[in-house]
């Protein structure tokens, strides 16, 4: 008997982990299959505080507080003034979190760049400069980490199609970026369900926006 | 066996099978009772857990059993975690969550205070604002003058602030006294300010009340803080109707050090000769000098900075002599030498405690010829400071410290076959002040919502042999989500003037005491701001009734006056989109018995209405900002020999509009800045006062040096891109 339930331990021992495992991912795909339909801040809160639990109980992934600091960075574009800045900081806090638990990656470095440049519309006049070089040096970053991100290319684009002509953007300065941005995304494989796979549409609707004359 | 599977694969199911469910419910509100709608309510380190609804309610069941911890957090509240047993029975939880002690809702001491900042979000200047506002021409004064409780003096150098004189207001960089703000001016023509607005990343203007950190100012403190580590190495150009500049900023690799230097050289010639002077220059008025920075991160939280600072400069002014009657001249030629260095450095310690060691030393030296004698006027000013701060709680702190400064005048001067005075020959003058002071505060924050801050600050002169002790309170009440009543109270003691030391040191502290009431409404972009005072001068040092034999006997601390107004400030950015403008109105009712002053007068400088209209427009499609200025003021005192009042008569009303634009863009990687200003679009004949000859006869009025002050100029800045730099260190 006791040489059966050894037995038993070692054939379900790893099927337990693999429970935990499934209860894992299925959650994180529930969540993002409701954050592709998330329309206002309120419906990103109800996604920001369901990965904001799976954190609170999967402390060694970094995909939740990815996915915490993501939609509050969609809250902050969402808001004006100070809040912006309130979202920003919870997202930065979650992102170093990520950071903590998965260094140098691309995706995380991605994410920082989006961060920076959602803080600019609080005052483009004074921010322009400093978060703008910010977000675009994380962007050169995540790229150097992997070429094959599309993200930080959207990151990129979108940033020179903001900035007014005279800075130095402009929508023919950003075509050629948002053209590589929707060429990688054509490439990009997500590396499971549950692994960033956003931006698709955004680079496609960017391209025709600089395509039109 | 059979027993044995029938647990693992009962475990396997999942434990919830086995044990009974915990039902958690209940609702979430704040402080004022209104649900909270979208906050995060889980168990502790499990996926158990839910958002609240509109009404603020929730319920969720935990599957795991024993203690628990619950969390409840919303973004601007304070997060609040709930101790439960998990053991089937339902639990109800009601739970209040307090607002967050962000900037916004947290009660600030706002009394007396005035501030810019690019850190804070809720200040009534951005430090871009001081560049940009017409008038100013760049200036930091020129742009503080557009603020309420200020005087629009023309004549002289300083901020006159409520009922004080330019003496009364002290400038500090990083905590350490500047003794010498302003560039050296000939008489009845004010002097800029020394130092670019750019070099700053916060200034704090205090017209009344401030803390025990600041003495040696009467009526007004203005605290400058330098930038940090730049965001990336640039080059800067500038040129200018009036000059050219160019300065460096290199930012090492690892970002944590930077070392900076510019140099300026302006030279009024070429402008005065293409705009005609109401005045003659005798010596063209030149200032060359440059900076020197460095900065060095040594911790997350230990910064060292160094500022030098080094400039030269000339000029000579020639003026009818009023006495004359042949039109001979009256000259005035002032060679200035100045050098300013400033060392601080501050760190965090464990457990809660902060501390700031700063020195400083500077020299300056006044080389004037007046007519056909001679004087050299010499200040060193040497300190040391030293403050430790202990935080209490999220919110409240104390403070304590203590400074140093060793203060040496030096006056040498040879005055011989002047009409009318004395005959000085090779005379030399020196007075050297140990100056001695123990600081020490506390914030104490009642409850996010009221603070009141208590304080004090013990001075030492070794050259007046005199002590003082100068307590100073501010207590504020946040009245609503953006507005707070503020109260002050404080002694301020101020050393009389060198040149009365000079002949008497002995002579006891002037002594100002400030109360303060103050109402403001601070939203992202509106600003209304309210504030009555009283302020009352003991002390003054008093030079009459003359002493001609022995200066000395006629000085005495015998002087006293009040201030008493009221300041108002509304700024919108709101209500017109792309629209920035400001109003400041400043009432004030002074009058003081001071230095020649024989009964309590009000005093030149000082008028009762003042009001300043501050517009700006930016316009986004073409880069274009337009700024314009318009200060109004009342007539101010000026002595006439012949009316028996004295200071019985008032100058016409001043009326200023200042206008500038500017146009920003981009070549290449340089930031390019196109500036046009013209001060007193108008050409409006201010008249600041009036000379009178000795015998009273013939008069001429004290104004501007030319009608109108034109100004064009190109400010370039090369970003030097970093991108590799971090590519190469992460």
């Amino acid at each position: 008997m006791y040489r059966l339930s050894a037995f038993m331990l070692i054939v379900f021992l790893p099927m337990l982990g693999t429970a935990q495992n499934k209860k894992y991912v299925s959650s994180m795909e529930k969540n993002l299959k409701m954050m592709d339909t998330c329309q206002s801040i309120a419906s990103y809160q109800q996604v920001a505080n369901a990965f904001e639990r799976i954190c609170s109980a999967e402390k060694k992934e970094w995909l939740p507080p990815y996915y915490v600091a993501l939609c509050n960075t969609f809250m902050a574009t969402m808001s004006a003034g100070d809040k912006i800045d309130e979202y920003c900081d919870i997202a930065d806090r979650y992102a170093a979190r990520g950071d903590s638990l998965n260094p140098n990656n691309s995706e995380l470095c991605a994410l920082h760049a989006l961060i920076c440049s959602s803080r600019i519309s609080v005052n483009p006049m004074l921010r322009g400069a400093k978060f703008g070089g910010k977000s675009g040096e994380y962007s050169a970053k995540a790229m150097q980490l992997d070429s094959t991100n599309p993200r930080p290319y959207l990151l990129q684009g979108q940033g020179k199609f903001y900035t007014p002509p005279q800075f130095g953007g402009g929508k023919d300065k950003a075509q050629p970026t948002i053209a590589k941005a929707v060429k990688k995304y054509e490439a990009f494989k997500p590396a499971s369900t549950i692994a960033p796979n956003w931006g698709r549409e955004r680079a496609k609707m960017l391209l025709e926006e600089c395509n039109k004359k | 066996m059979n027993k044995v599977v029938i647990v693992f694969i009962a475990f396997l199911t999942g434990i919830s099978s086995l044990m009974a469910q915990t039902k958690i419910s209940g609702k979430v509100l704040d402080n004022s009772n209104h649900p909270i709608a979208g906050a995060n309510v889980y168990v502790r380190d499990s996926y158990d857990g839910t958002s609240t609804g509109a009404d603020g309610t929730f319920s969720f069941s935990a599957s795991d059993s024993g203690k628990a911890v619950v969390v409840i957090s919303m973004i601007s509240f304070e997060k609040v975690e709930k101790a439960v047993v998990l053991n089937g029975k339902e639990i109800n939880l009601n739970i209040t969550l307090s607002e967050g002690a962000s900037q916004l809702n947290t009660v600030v001491i706002s009394a007396g205070t005035m501030e810019a900042s690019d850190e804070k979000k809720v200040t009534i200047l951005k430090p871009l604002d001081i560049v940009t506002t017409a008038g100013a021409q760049g200036d930091i004064y020129g742009a503080l003058k557009t603020l309420p409780g200020t005087q629009q003096v023309g004549e002289s150098e300083g901020l006159f602030v409520r009922g004080g004189t330019g003496n009364e207001t002290k400038t500090i960089i990083d905590g350490m006294v500047v003794a010498k703000p302003y560039f050296s001016g000939v008489p009845d023509v004010a002097a800029r300010g020394r130092f670019s607005p750019f070099l700053f990343k916060g200034t704090v203007f205090s017209t009344g009340g401030y803390s025990a950190q600041y003495g040696q100012a009467m009526s007004s403190a203005l605290v400058l803080e330098t930038q940090d580590l730049p965001d990336k190495s640039s080059a800067t150009a500038a040129v200018s109707s009036v000059g050219v500049g160019a300065g460096i900023n290199k930012l090492f690799k690892d970002s944590t050090m930077s070392i900076g230097g510019d140099f300026n050289y302006t030279n009024l010639g070429p402008y005065y000769n293409l705009v005609p002077q109401d005045v003659k220059w005798n010596l063209t008025p030149v200032f060359e000098g440059g900076s020197l920075n460095f900065r060095k991160k040594t911790s997350e939280t230990g910064m060292l900075k160094f500022y030098g600072y080094t400039n030269y400069s000339q000029l000579g002014i020639s003026r009818p002599d009023i006495d004359s009657t042949n039109g001979s001249q009256s000259n005035f030629v002032l060679k200035n030498r100045d050098y300013y260095t400033n060392l601080t450095y501050r760190d965090n310690l464990a457990g809660n405690w902060k501390y700031y060691i700063g020195a400083s030393y500077s020299y300056n030296q006044d080389d004037i010829t007046p007519n056909n004698y001679h004087i050299v006027n010499t200040n060193q000013l040497s300190q040391g400071k030293i403050l430790v701060t202990h935080g209490l709680g999220s919110l409240s702190l104390i403070r304590f410290g203590g400074e140093f400064q060793n203060n040496l005048d030096m006056s040498n001067f040879d005055i011989t076959n002047v009409p009318g005075f004395v005959s000085y020959a090779h005379t030399k003058l020196r007075i050297e002040d140990n100056y001695s002071a123990g600081i020490a505060e506390a914030d104490i924050f009642l409850t996010s919502k009221i603070v009141a801050r208590i304080g004090g600050r013990y001075e030492y002169s070794s050259l007046q042999q005199k002590s003082n002790i100068a307590p100073r309170t501010s207590v504020a009440f946040k009245t609503g989500k953006n507005s707070q009543v503020s109260v002050a109270y404080g002694e301020f003691y101020e050393r009389p003037e060198t040149r009365y030391l000079f002949e008497k040191t002995t002579l006891n502290y002037e002594r100002a005491t400030h109360y303060i009431l103050n109402y403001q409404i601070v939203e992202e972009k509106r600003t209304f701001r309210v504030e009555a005072y009283y302020k009352q001068y003991q002390n003054l040092v008093t030079t009459l009734p003359v002493s001609p034999m022995f200066p000395a006997d006629s000085l005495h601390n015998n002087g006293q006056g009040y201030a008493q107004g009221i300041d108002v400030f509304w700024r919108d950015k709101k209500t017109f989109k792309n629209w920035d403008y400001w109003i400041s109105y400043s009432y004030l009712d002074t009058k003081r018995q001071y230095i020649n002053y024989p009964v309590l007068a009000e005093p030149v400088y000082a008028t009762p209405h003042t009001a300043s209209l501050v517009v700006k427009k930016f316009f986004p499609s073409i880069l274009v900002n337009l700024s314009a200025t318009y200060t109004y003021a009342t007539g101010r005192p000026y002595y006439n020999p012949n009316n028996p009042v004295f200071l019985g008569d008032r100058t016409p009303d001043y009326n200023k509009v200042g206008f500038t634009a500017s146009y920003v863009r981009k070549f290449g990687n340089a930031f390019s800045v196109f500036v046009i200003g013209v001060d007193n679009v108008l050409g409006t004949n201010n008249i600041y006062g009036y000379q009178y000859s000795t015998d009273g006869q013939r008069r001429v009025a004290v104004t501007a040096t030319a009608a109108r002050m034109f100004f064009i100029g190109i400010f370039m800045s090369f970003g030097i891109d970093r991108t590799q730099d971090v590519l190469n260190n992460n």
